[in-house]
């Protein structure tokens, strides 16, 4: 008797977001669970760690940010390899701001987030024509150049920083901002690129001709996307700023570009839930490898060659279809 | 100016060359309103380089393009698209990851179309569903919800007009629209357009399928190594030397 594993799709009733899944209450709950298990991961489980590691899902929920805006530009065919250009003229931004005017984290992070949004936008708006790799290398170089300049006019405190900015009240309010902050960019992005507006979007990408010989100006969508993408790097930006008490050159370092794409590739791009679901691997994967001190980072790199040649679809990919399949095994003659 | 005695598109003195190749050579010809002109030429005579010069993908290096009366060379593809003018491209380009009826809601999301009905959008899949029903989509078979890159090259071309429907040009620009089908596939177009004809549209085709097209082109237009060689009626046109000799080349 041979025995084979069968896997069937599950009905479109229970996987169509329409009106005909709010039949059942075990068709209703089969949808809102994955979209339940972020919220209270986030904001209940969390809250419930040791103080360390309330720090640690701090930094984790920055590089989770950061690699869904990342997501984002990428929906939009823009390869970005510099999330640093938007944390660091976030973090300037609010330091500055912090530390010349006075203003408080309640004003300096919406003001980072729109104008570091505009700032980004505005720099990277002569490129915007160019592709794929050729894009990708200009935003490399960016935070690189913006480093070497503070460095070499010593403006923005120069390689000292600003430090003693104002920080958050509690660690648990700025704990719940970010937490708060990635929760609504995850769904809010999720929600646009489904709509008709996002459509467009995913359109640029397949076929930017075809979106324009159908009568739609892609720069300008481009130019929408890009700045919803740098905005939401800007307020990672000013958020560690304060969380940190420090604006600094670290804020345009290679980490805060290599991360966020790692992140997305091992959690499955295109999905923005991929990234989040990446970084709050590779984040807390990086502090608990301290323990090995010099090793670590072959640990690390050794664990992102498994996961890219193992699954290349990332993550979400996987375990979303999965979830949509039923398995089970069926004897065959 | 009176753009309504005049033609509906222009073009004169069109050349553009690609690094030593004169891709089109002072190209100059009319079309005007509710006509159907057809483009026909060896591979490699500056077919689709026209249509791009026309609809703005290629800037012309001298000669003017009008539409209307109105001096539209050099304009960015989503401007002249606004106009009025729309294309299709002669390898498809839909968007593979979406169902084929969701393709159509690019164009639909067009400030054009949103113009023309009043500056709101409606109700957008109705209306998408409705066009591939037109273009032969059957509706029973559901396969408009198909995705994109699941259909087969048929129906990607009946799509691709769809697209291009979707956006009510007044001219619609079909380049090679017959090639890669069926001699019965193509029989199920033809009514198609036949059918934009009635509607008052202006239509430009490229076409290899000579047979087809002249059946319903009112004039047709012949194109050699980038320059124009021979006008008129579809057969007429055949019988004139210079076009005998660039399809079957010369005998010395």
């Amino acid at each position: 008797m041979k025995r084979r594993k069968e896997r069937i799709d599950r009905g479109i009733k229970a996987r169509s977001e329409d009106i005909f899944a709010l039949t059942s209450w075990r068709e209703m709950l089969y949808l809102l669970a994955p979209r339940a298990l972020p919220v209270v991961g986030l904001l209940v489980v969390i809250p419930l760690t040791s103080a360390y590691w309330q720090e640690v899902f701090i930094s984790t929920a920055v590089y989770a940010l950061l690699a869904v805006s990342w997501d984002l530009l990428i929906s939009a065919g823009l390869v970005s390899l510099g999330q640093a250009l938007f944390y660091g003229v976030g973090s300037y931004i609010a330091g500055s701001l912090n530390h010349y005017w006075g203003l408080g984290p309640l004003l300096t992070l919406p003001i980072a987030t729109i104008a570091g949004g505009a700032i980004c936008t505005l720099m990277l708006l002569p490129v915007l024509r160019l592709r794929g790799i050729y894009f990708a290398m200009v935003t490399l170089v960016l935070p690189l150049m913006l480093l070497r300049l503070v460095e070499a006019t010593r403006i923005l405190g120069g390689t000292e920083g600003l430090t003693g900015l104002t920080p958050f009240p509690s660690p648990t309010f700025s704990l719940y901002v970010i937490q708060v902050a990635l929760l609504a960019a995850l769904f809010g992005f999720r929600r646009m690129m489904g709509s008709d507006y996002g459509l467009v979007i995913k359109g640029i990408n397949d076929s930017d001709r075809a979106v324009m010989s159908a009568g739609i100006n892609i720069y300008w969508r481009k130019t929408q996307v890009l700045f919803l993408g740098s905005s939401v790097g800007a307020f990672a930006g000013a958020f560690g700023t304060h969380f940190d008490m420090f604006a600094g050159m670290p804020g345009f370092a290679l980490d805060y570009s290599i991360m966020p794409v790692a992140a997305a590739v091992v959690g499955g791009m295109g999905t923005f839930a991929g990234p989040l679901v990446g970084a709050f691997i590779l984040v807390p994967l990086s502090e608990v490898l301290r323990a090995l001190g010099a090793l670590r980072i072959v640990f690390y790199g050794l664990f992102l060659v498994v996961f890219v040649v193992g699954l290349p679809e990332g993550i979400f990919h996987y375990v979303q279809r999965k979830y949509h399949q039923f398995e089970r095994w069926v004897v065959v003659e | 100016m009176n753009t309504e005695q005049g033609p509906l598109l222009k073009a004169s003195n069109l050349t553009k060359s690609f690094g030593g190749v004169m891709a089109a050579f002072d190209i100059s010809f009319e079309v005007r309103k509710g006509e159907l002109l057809g483009i026909i030429g060896p591979n490699g005579s500056g077919k689709t380089t026209l249509v791009n010069l026309i609809t703005g993908f290629v800037k012309p290096d001298s000669g003017r393009v009008e539409y209307r009366g109105k001096n539209i060379t050099g304009w960015a593809p989503y401007r002249i698209v606004s106009l009025g003018v729309a294309r299709t491209f002669q390898m498809v380009r839909p968007f593979y990851q979406l169902p084929a009826f969701k393709n159509l809601i690019v164009p639909l999301s067009s400030p054009r179309v949103k113009k023309l009905a009043g500056g709101k959008y409606g109700h957008r899949d109705a209306v998408a569903l409705d066009l591939l029903e037109e273009v032969g989509f059957e509706r029973d078979a559901r396969v408009a919800y198909k995705s994109a890159g699941s259909l087969p090259q048929g129906y990607l071309k009946r799509l691709e007009l769809a697209k291009g429907m979707a956006l009510r040009p007044d001219l619609i620009i079909l380049d090679e629209l017959f090639s890669g089908l069926s001699l019965a596939e193509v029989a199920s177009i033809v009514p198609i357009i036949e059918k934009l004809v009635l509607q008052g549209k202006t239509i430009i085709m490229i076409e290899h399928r000579l047979k087809e097209l002249f059946r319903i082109a009112d004039r047709v237009m012949v194109l050699n190594f980038g320059e124009k060689i021979a006008e008129g009626a579809g057969g007429e046109v055949m019988e004139s030397d210079a076009v005998k000799q660039a399809y079957l080349g010369s005998e010395t």
